[in-house]
């Protein structure tokens, strides 16, 4: 197995999350993919304790799946809110601080 | 390491292909299960990288518990569960030159810096006493810090959603 099929996969699923991201207009398919972006990094920090043999990338990639559960819990939370209050959770309808 | 590879092309394959239906569906549920997909395909690649309990870690909060969150949340924002027509915004078209041109750059930085360099042959899968030496031990400090964090979020989210 090379190093870069890991890398490139990881890189591959980074921008179709960050396609995602830009494209995307209800707020939780853009939380979908911010899930697919860390997922292609904790590829990455998986690839990476394999190459040089050490359990350090697998603490970062557990600390990383705790930090996106709780991200999506509160995301998922604010999403409920500007339902609530709008009705509708179209990214481009709320505009209220564009300067 | 021929049985390998073959492992790792379908399972990358099935990633993409779920990857790229997460991004262009028009059905935010199909979306969902469609993630579903790439995390399960990402707990595999755990598993084919030698590590065991990122894949269990991976199988049970993604697909378990954060799967659960974006289907309540598809069912708590939306009247109708179905295709919708408006999921992308008026500019999306931006979004493909962006994700090629930055793909372009990341490949070239990792194909000159990696070249054909290959895994170790021979590597053993880290046991999860290595990693719980890791995580309380030299990297007891972050995991006090995220304890906090998880701490804060569920105060958040429980603040953020009750209905006043």
């Amino acid at each position: 197995m090379l190093v870069n099929q890991f890398l490139l996969l990881a890189a591959i699923l980074f921008c179709i999350g960050v396609y995602g991201v830009i494209a995307r207009r209800n707020a939780v398919l853009v939380l979908m993919s911010i899930e697919l972006i860390l997922n292609a990094v904790n590829l990455n920090l998986i690839a990476f304790a394999m190459r040089n043999g050490s359990p350090d990338g697998h603490t970062f990639a557990l600390y990383v799946i705790a930090v996106a559960a709780a991200e999506v819990g509160v995301g998922l939370g604010l999403v409920l809110l500007i339902y609530r209050n709008r009705k509708t959770i179209a990214l481009d309808d709320l505009s209220e601080m564009k300067g | 390491m021929v049985a390998q590879n073959i492992g790792f092309g379908l399972i990358a394959l099935v990633m993409i292909v779920g990857a790229l239906r997460v991004v262009t569906t028009s059905n935010v549920v199909h979306a969902a299960l469609w993630l579903v997909v790439v995390l399960s395909g990402a707990a595999a690649q755990y598993i084919l990288l030698a590590a065991e309990f990122v894949a269990v870690t991976q199988v049970l909060v993604y697909v378990g518990a954060v799967m659960v969150l974006f289907l309540f949340g598809t069912m708590l924002t939306r009247s109708r569960i179905g295709r919708e027509t408006d999921l992308n915004n008026r500019h999306w078209k931006w979004g493909i030159p962006v994700a090629v041109l930055l793909f372009a750059a990341m490949a070239l930085a990792l194909v000159s810096s990696f070249g054909t360099e290959r895994m170790p042959e021979d590597a053993e899968p880290v046991p999860v006493q290595a990693v719980s030496d890791q995580i309380f031990g030299p990297y007891l400090l972050p995991f006090w810090a995220l304890s906090f964090v998880l701490l804060a979020a569920v105060i958040g989210a429980i603040v953020l959603a009750r209905k006043d």
